[in-house]
């Protein structure tokens, strides 16, 4: 058994609704509520699931961009709620996020060697006299012309951008990389450039990922792990194989299915699901798919499910259904 | 069943719509042909910057200043739409031409209830009283499937989700049965779930009217699911043409292929994706010769050289096997050897 790099136990973040003449908090959206999991070193865990499904707002509580509101976060056996800000600070170059917008995240007025060098004159990593060197070597890792770095943001195309983010990340030798859709914003062809390069620095400089993503096929090529969440919970979490092969979580199975395949001669059963997510702020009881779900009985609005393996599930392979065994069972008889 | 000779619903021949910037010319569309006829769906895919949404505001004159439609035809089952005057052309667009777009917030009106935008495009097209012009909006909602949609058509469009929004948006669009309806990457910003329930509509409704449809996307799994016909551009230009099936067992052009292979599937393991190095060349320094030819693998002078047109390939191409058109040398007599693409697996 490996120990984990990092581990979120009964994490939760909630953000306060306020009005009222008095401005009082009237209500907590629970955007995460009660998620745990664990990355071990090197490895790509992934985070997917819809708009509102907490997604972004688990990677950016474990760095602690926003504080959680409970629940625990464990860097290297550290737990990163008893840090000082200072001490936190120094903390982060183990732990960095690429976002989705590289423009947004990258300051127009500066050079890209000055957006380098700041990132490693904060964080106190690399003495100053070296940090040309570095710059220049950051630049060819991400597959950039060392001069490219005299450049202005504005002057690079999209996945150009990107790649100048990763060496933002990767200038102060992070070990955990938070990918919050980063490649979501570009188009196929240089979207391919992005991850492969994603995978080849994995593989180089030992990184370990932790891959925000809405879109299963990125995450399918990207990860070994992979966690699906709904309205603030983890309703799956398995290998990636499992998952995609044999989902068990009836909003796991439906997400899949609804996803266009680029292939007209496939043709498949699609679940499409009724409604819309339902509001965070006042999520259904019991189980939060109920209100969607086709195999729903009374069970589902009264009880909350417990992620859960059972015998025909690799004991990686959890989902937080009531219904897995009875599912399953059903797909046998249709195929047959 | 159709004949061959039915006129199309919508006919574009050699448009070309270009930007008059300081800097000069931009040919953002160039020289682009396709038509679509009733009850099918023409899908028009390519990245950003490929000239795919100027083509589409090119067909609803939505070309603003300093944009300008410079040449060719737009044909609306045989009438020449770019001939109108403005006034003429008012009374075509939103009934029996009508357009979505991806962001249903920013094209709905925040102030007006969703009910009373719809009874707009009703009044003004069908002249119908206000009763019956509201009537007629909440029958429209319920064609969409929204739920209660007589209380909806009283909320704004804010107290809707996304998905209900972009119903609201095909409402508008279908109210006054519209021969064509375009659909500008409809579902981009939408949750995949919510795609779905999108894409199923647009399909039931056009079932249900015989409307034809132009749907413009970035994404090869939508087309692949709902277009009958396939039109590739890149740089302001198609580069390859074929019905769906065609296109996906046997893409022609190196730039098809390449796009189909840099697709992370859900459904399949890869092990690398392919990459198409470099990037879509500005408009200001648009190469001469083909305009793919420096991110190509198989480029040769005569590529650099020469601006090759679109075209049934008449060479490197197995006899008795069915293609669409491309704009590429290879497929020409022009090409010396055999086919380089050949046994280029992709991932379909």
């Amino acid at each position: 058994m490996t120990t984990p790099l990092f581990e979120a136990k009964n994490l939760q973040k909630y953000f306060p609704v306020k009005g009222g003449i008095l401005n009082r908090t009237q209500a907590q959206v629970k955007a995460v509520d009660d998620v745990s999991f664990a990355i071990n070193p090197g490895e790509t865990l992934s985070i997917v699931g819809e708009s509102g499904c907490g997604k972004s707002t688990t990677g950016r509580a474990i760095l602690r961009l926003d504080d959680p509101t409970d629940g625990e976060i464990l860097f290297e056996g550290q737990n990163l709620m008893e840090l000082s800000k200072s001490d936190l600070r120094q903390k982060r170059k183990e732990m960095q996020i690429i976002f989705q917008d590289p423009y947004a995240s990258l300051n127009p007025r500066q050079k890209v060697k000055q957006i380098l060098d700041e990132a490693m004159a904060i964080q106190g990593v690399v003495p100053k006299a070296k940090r040309p060197e570095r710059i220049r070597e950051l630049m060819e890792v991400v597959g950039l012309r060392p001069e490219q770095a005299e450049r202005y943001p504005f002057q690079f195309s999209g996945g150009q951008r990107q790649r100048i983010g990763i060496a933002r990340a990767l200038s102060v030798d992070p070990k955990l990389i938070v990918c919050d859709e980063a490649v979501s914003a570009l188009d196929v062809s240089t979207q391919a450039q992005v991850l492969n390069l994603l995978k080849k620095l994995q593989k180089d400089l030992d990184l370990t990922y932790l891959f925000i993503s809405h879109d299963l096929g990125v995450v399918r090529h990207i990860s070994d792990r992979v966690i699906v969440m709904y309205l603030g919970k983890i309703v799956e979490i398995a290998d990636k194989r499992d998952l995609f092969d044999s989902p068990r979580h009836p909003y796991t199975r439906a997400l899949l299915s609804a996803i266009p395949i680029p292939d007209p001669s496939k043709t498949r059963e699609r679940i499409v699901l009724q409604g819309d997510v339902p509001s965070p702020m006042n999520p259904p009881s019991g189980c939060r798919f109920h209100t969607r779900c086709p195999f729903a009985t009374d069970i589902c609005k009264a009880e909350e499910p417990e992620l859960r393996s059972t015998t025909f599930m690799n004991e990686t392979h959890k989902a937080a259904c009531h219904h897995i065994e009875k599912i399953a069972e059903t797909e046998k008889t249709s195929i047959v | 069943m159709a004949s061959n000779e039915q006129t199309p619903v919508l006919e574009v021949k050699g448009l070309q719509t270009s930007f008059f910037t300081p800097d000069g010319e931009v040919k953002a569309v160039d020289g682009v042909d396709f038509s679509v006829n009733s009850n099918e769906t023409l899908g028009i895919v390519g990245e950003s910057g490929s000239g795919k949404s100027i083509t589409s505001l090119s067909v609803m004159r939505l070309i603003q200043h300093p944009g300008k439609i410079v040449g060719g035809t737009i044909e609306l089952s045989g009438e020449d739409l770019l001939k109108k005057s403005k006034q003429q052309f008012a009374k075509y667009r939103g009934n029996r031409l009508s357009m979505i777009f991806q962001e249903p917030m920013t094209s709905l009106n925040p102030v007006f209830t969703v009910g009373s935008q719809i009874a707009e495009a009703v009044r003004i097209h069908k002249k119908l009283d206000k009763k019956a012009a509201w009537q007629e909006a909440v029958n429209m909602l319920k064609l969409v499937g929204i739920p209660a949609p007589e209380d909806r058509a009283k909320r704004y469009p804010h107290e809707l989700s996304g998905g209900m929004r972009q119903r609201v948006m095909i409402a508008i669009a279908l109210s006054c049965d519209p021969e064509l309806l375009i659909a500008d990457e409809p579902t981009t910003a939408l949750d995949v779930t919510i795609q779905a329930q999108i894409l199923e509509l647009i399909k039931e409704l056009q079932e249900k009217s015989g409307m034809a449809v132009l749907m413009i996307t970035h994404d090869l799994g939508v087309i692949a699911e709902t277009a009958d016909k396939v039109v590739v551009m890149y740089a302001g230009e198609v580069v390859e043409q074929a019905d769906v099936k065609t296109l996906f067992k046997r893409p022609l052009h190196p730039y098809t292929q390449g796009l189909m292979n840099a697709i992370p599937r859900h459904d399949i393991d890869l092990d690398e994706l392919e990459m198409i190095p470099g990037t879509v060349p500005t408009p200001q320094n648009m190469p001469s010769g083909c305009r793919f030819a420096e991110r190509c693998p198989y480029a040769r002078d005569l590529c650099v050289e020469k601006h090759p047109e679109l075209a049934t390939p008449s060479n490197n191409v197995d006899e008795g096997i069915t293609t669409g058109q491309t704009r590429c040398w290879i497929y020409t007599d022009e090409w010396d050897g055999p086919n380089p693409t050949k046994g280029v697996a992709t991932n379909q």
